[in-house]
């Protein structure tokens, strides 16, 4: 019976990771052919000073994003207050603010003329650990979030009856759950962080503040030293490889539990400790949250200019966050499917969609563009492969949100499908689809919001006529129009704000019966 | 939305047979053919000129065009190539792509003259360091009083490794101080408040007002003056000179359109062209116009002395000079 999960589970996943792979290669291989041909991949000791203070600015702000998430979604999971919805769509503005728009919005609050100028450093790590915060803390929020949602509802139930202490609920309920998840989503944050690149620099302060992309990028584009570059992309590979394996060893097979559909519910958090802990949590979420958004809003308020630039904009930053986050979608079910039915392979299938933050962009930009773009690339074209570099480099947030569901769904579903001979598109449509609307949307929103505030792809490739919102903010600043580019800003954060409410909309479950 | 019916237009016609209209594919950097740029009124112009249609092809900011060249070598489909600066020529030169102007360069005004057979200037600005009035009432008058300064009053500068106006602040340096600049650049950091990825992020992080300075150019003033009325940013002028950036543009040797590309280029320093760089490309204009330039151009920086590397002395130092400023400043 296993074998034949096995072997329906296979061809999405293996189609999948090998859409994978043939992007990774066709980004590597040019680059390494260039520096085999220039005497091949060099490192010099400059790296190591950027592979030091990559590590200790990435490892910090994980720590940092991480260790809270987990409190704050607990108390997300188990209280329900008036403003949650409201708090939820709040955090999920800053994962698609271009890093720019986000630096200037931290400098806004905590900078020499903010609101709270002085109460931080925000040149050197300070600021470099507070913005990437500010970016993560929601992050991780979400996936810890996704995650507590995979603990069958009876294990609650059962908690409550046995009279469970809060601290027996965290030890014997949410504990498993969050050893399973929490490697691979603190790993998903280290490589976010060990990639920043505009924030690291604009608030570094200076040169110590080094990381390997800031080299990665000065060897490909400003020195064009494909030896080097190559040298370095290998490295930061390596990195990543051993820290992803790392997780791996951390991580606790899941559980497999065999739930009943029932809607999740919480009785544990009713001591005072508690109520204070939760409160206190999500009044930190707001406080790390609320306040560049504040003058986000603030700043671009007056400043919408409703202009054709700005409505074409729009249109291709919906249309690049539509596609990629159907394509990413696509794929990481595909892995997410296999991790969760072939137990023993899951850190391969989960290690692969991390790719795209494993691989400099840069590079992948650079080989596409050696192999596709040679000969002039047409606007269609270059939608494609914006797209294909976005869908990417979102896949690592789409499976981090539907592993965990997959693999409930497999434990609950496998078995009685298989008797029923329930397989394929049946499968699909009357038992996974209804029973994933929840972790799909969050998934296609994910996705399509990193996809829609990403500026990575779009600057690497050239705009070639297709100009986002992002790039729109970035086009404004670069001719003095400070001003404007705020209000940019702001239509790329309602656009988000509004796209968390449709998605939570969509992912709205049906009563429990 | 327009844009999307109107690409959907181009697609269609695209695929009709196009009209034996000769095609000029110009490569540059994407604020030059932004709506705010220079691009489309020139676009405009030399079309008036010949029967031909102009294609601009934007691979990205200066240092992209040049990598997207160096990728693309001789299969490169560009006929002229408009962007480079004076820090990478040497470089694209190198690559063997381009040929003669062949445009009479007695035409060009830019400062020291010009003398380059390969690659003709459309404008320059020289670097200055500008400062917020409103904050610092007395800036510096000398690279010396601002490496030497009160470290409390900083400024925001760019890198030299992912920008040009920070490579133009390093040279600047270099020109300077030659072999002292290590112990410069150690003597300078202290008012170093950060070290931005580009113009644009230290500009913002500058007109949020987080420093009194930053490192730009001395037309910037001009635009603060034309476009918002105010006088409150300014440049300050260097007793030692101010170094120069010089905007260029090459034909390509095996354009098949080489005839057209040379019209191009001879077409850039008259007034079709040329009237269009001070307030789109805020730039000071290499060759003649024909209406004379916003009154407060008068009132910018005129640098008695101008300071320059040969494009061939960057090209071999630039890696080792940014080594220095990496150790001095690490």
């Amino acid at each position: 019976m296993a074998e034949r999960h096995t072997i329906t589970a296979l061809p999405g996943g293996l189609g999948a990771a090998l859409w994978v792979a043939a992007a990774v290669a066709a980004g590597l291989l040019p680059l390494l052919s260039l520096a085999f041909q220039a005497g091949g991949p060099t490192l010099d000791g400059a790296v190591w000073a950027a592979l030091r203070f990559t590590l200790v600015q990435a490892g910090l702000s994980t720590l940092l994003s991480v260790v809270p998430a987990v409190p704050l979604a607990r108390a997300l999971a188990r209280r329900q207050f008036t403003g949650r919805g409201l708090l939820l769509r709040l955090l999920a503005v800053p994962l698609a603010l271009p890093a720019i728009v986000a630096v200037l919005a931290v400098v806004s609050v905590y900078g020499a003329n903010g609101v709270l100028g002085g109460f931080m450093p925000v040149y050197g790590l300070p600021g470099i650990l507070l913005t990437h915060v500010f970016f993560n803390l929601p992050l991780a929020t979400r996936l810890v979030l996704e995650a507590l949602a995979t603990t069958p509802p009876e294990a609650h139930r059962l908690a409550a009856q046995l009279g469970f202490s809060d601290n027996d609920v965290l030890r014997h309920v949410d504990g498993p759950v969050l050893r399973a998840r929490l490697p691979a989503i603190a790993g998903l944050v280290f490589l976010l962080c060990a990639a920043s690149f505009v924030t690291v620099l604009t608030l570094g302060g200076g040169p110590a503040a080094t990381t390997l992309e800031v080299a990665i990028y000065q060897a490909l584009r400003m020195d064009f030293d494909p030896a080097r570059a190559a040298g370095l992309s290998l490295l930061q590979l390596a990195l990543s490889l051993t820290l992803v394996a790392l997780a791996g060893r951390m991580m606790l097979a899941q559980a497999s539990q065999a739930p009943l559909r029932l809607r999740q519910q919480r009785f544990d958090g009713h001591s005072p400790a508690a109520r204070a802990l939760d409160a206190g949590m999500l009044l930190l979420a707001v406080a790390v949250v609320a306040p560049p958004v504040v003058a986000l809003v603030a700043a671009g308020l007056s400043h919408v200019a409703l202009s054709a630039a700005l409505f074409s904009a729009l249109g291709w930053s919906l249309a690049i966050g539509g596609v990629a986050a159907l394509f990413a979608t696509v794929l990481g079910y595909g892995l997410a499917g296999a991790a969760a039915r072939l137990p023993q392979r899951r850190m391969w299938f989960e290690g692969v969609a991390l790719a795209g933050v494993m691989v400099p962009p840069a590079v992948m930009a650079t080989g596409w563009f050696l192999i596709f773009g040679r000969n002039g690339t047409s606007r269609a074209e270059l939608f494609l492969l914006v797209v294909a570099l976005n869908a990417l480099m979102a896949l690592p947030f789409v499976v981090a949100v539907l592993a965990p569901q997959l693999a409930r769904l497999a434990a609950a579903h496998d078995r009685l499908c298989a008797a029923l001979g329930i397989s394929g598109w049946a499968r699909l449509r009357l038992i996974d689809l209804p029973a994933l609307r929840r972790p799909l949307a969050q998934a296609l929103l994910l996705a399509g919001i990193m996809a829609m505030g990403d500026l990575t792809a779009i600057t690497l490739f050239g705009s070639g006529g297709i100009l986002t919102l992002p790039a729109l903010v970035y086009q404004q600043m670069g001719h003095y129009r400070g001003n404007l580019a705020a209000g940019t800003a702001l239509v790329l954060a309602v656009v988000i704000f509004l796209a968390a409410w449709l998605a939570e909309r969509l992912g709205a479950e049906d009563d429990p019966h | 939305m327009k844009r999307f019916s109107l690409a959907l237009a181009a697609l269609v016609l695209a695929a009709a047979p196009a009209a034996a209209k000769e095609t000029l594919t110009v490569y540059t950097y994407d604020s030059f053919v932004s709506d705010w740029g220079p691009g489309a009124a020139i676009k405009a112009e030399f079309e008036k000129t010949c029967d031909c249609d102009v294609k601009w092809v934007a691979p990205g900011d200066g240092v992209a065009l040049l990598n997207r060249l160096k990728l693309e070598g001789k299969e490169t489909s560009a006929d002229v190539v408009l962007g480079l600066d004076t820090s990478v020529t040497a470089e694209a030169k190198d690559l063997g792509l381009f040929g003669a102007h062949g445009v009479d360069a007695s035409r060009v005004k830019v400062p020291g003259g010009w003398s380059d057979t390969t690659f003709l200037p459309y404008d320059y600005a020289h670097f200055a360091v500008v400062y917020d009035t409103e904050k610092m009432t007395t800036p510096p008058r000398s690279l010396d009083e601002l490496v030497t300064g009160d470290a409390a009053q900083k400024i925001i500068l760019e890198d030299p490794r992912s920008s040009t106006p920070g490579l133009g602040f390093l040279l600047w340096m270099k020109a300077v101080y030659g072999e002292q600049a290590g112990a410069m650049w150690a003597r300078l950091k202290p008012r170093i408040l950060t070290v931005a990825p580009g113009w644009s992020e230290a500009y913002g992080l500058f007109t949020k007002g987080e420093a009194p300075m930053v490192f730009s150019y001395v037309t910037s003033p001009a635009y603060h003056m034309v476009e918002e009325k105010t006088d409150r940013y300014q440049a300050a002028a260097f007793a030692e000179g101010h170094y120069l950036q010089v905007e260029v543009a090459g034909l390509v040797e095996a354009s098949p359109e080489k005839a057209l590309a040379r019209k191009f280029l001879t077409f850039m320093l008259t007034p079709g062209f040329q009237n269009e760089i001070a307030t789109k490309n805020w730039m000071m204009p290499a060759g003649e116009t024909s209406v004379p330039l916003p009154e407060v151009f008068g009132k910018l920086v005129q640098p008695e002395k101008t300071l320059m590397f040969t494009p061939e002395e960057v090209r071999d130092h630039r890696r080792d000079w940014i080594g220095e400023w990496l150790n001095a400043t690490r």
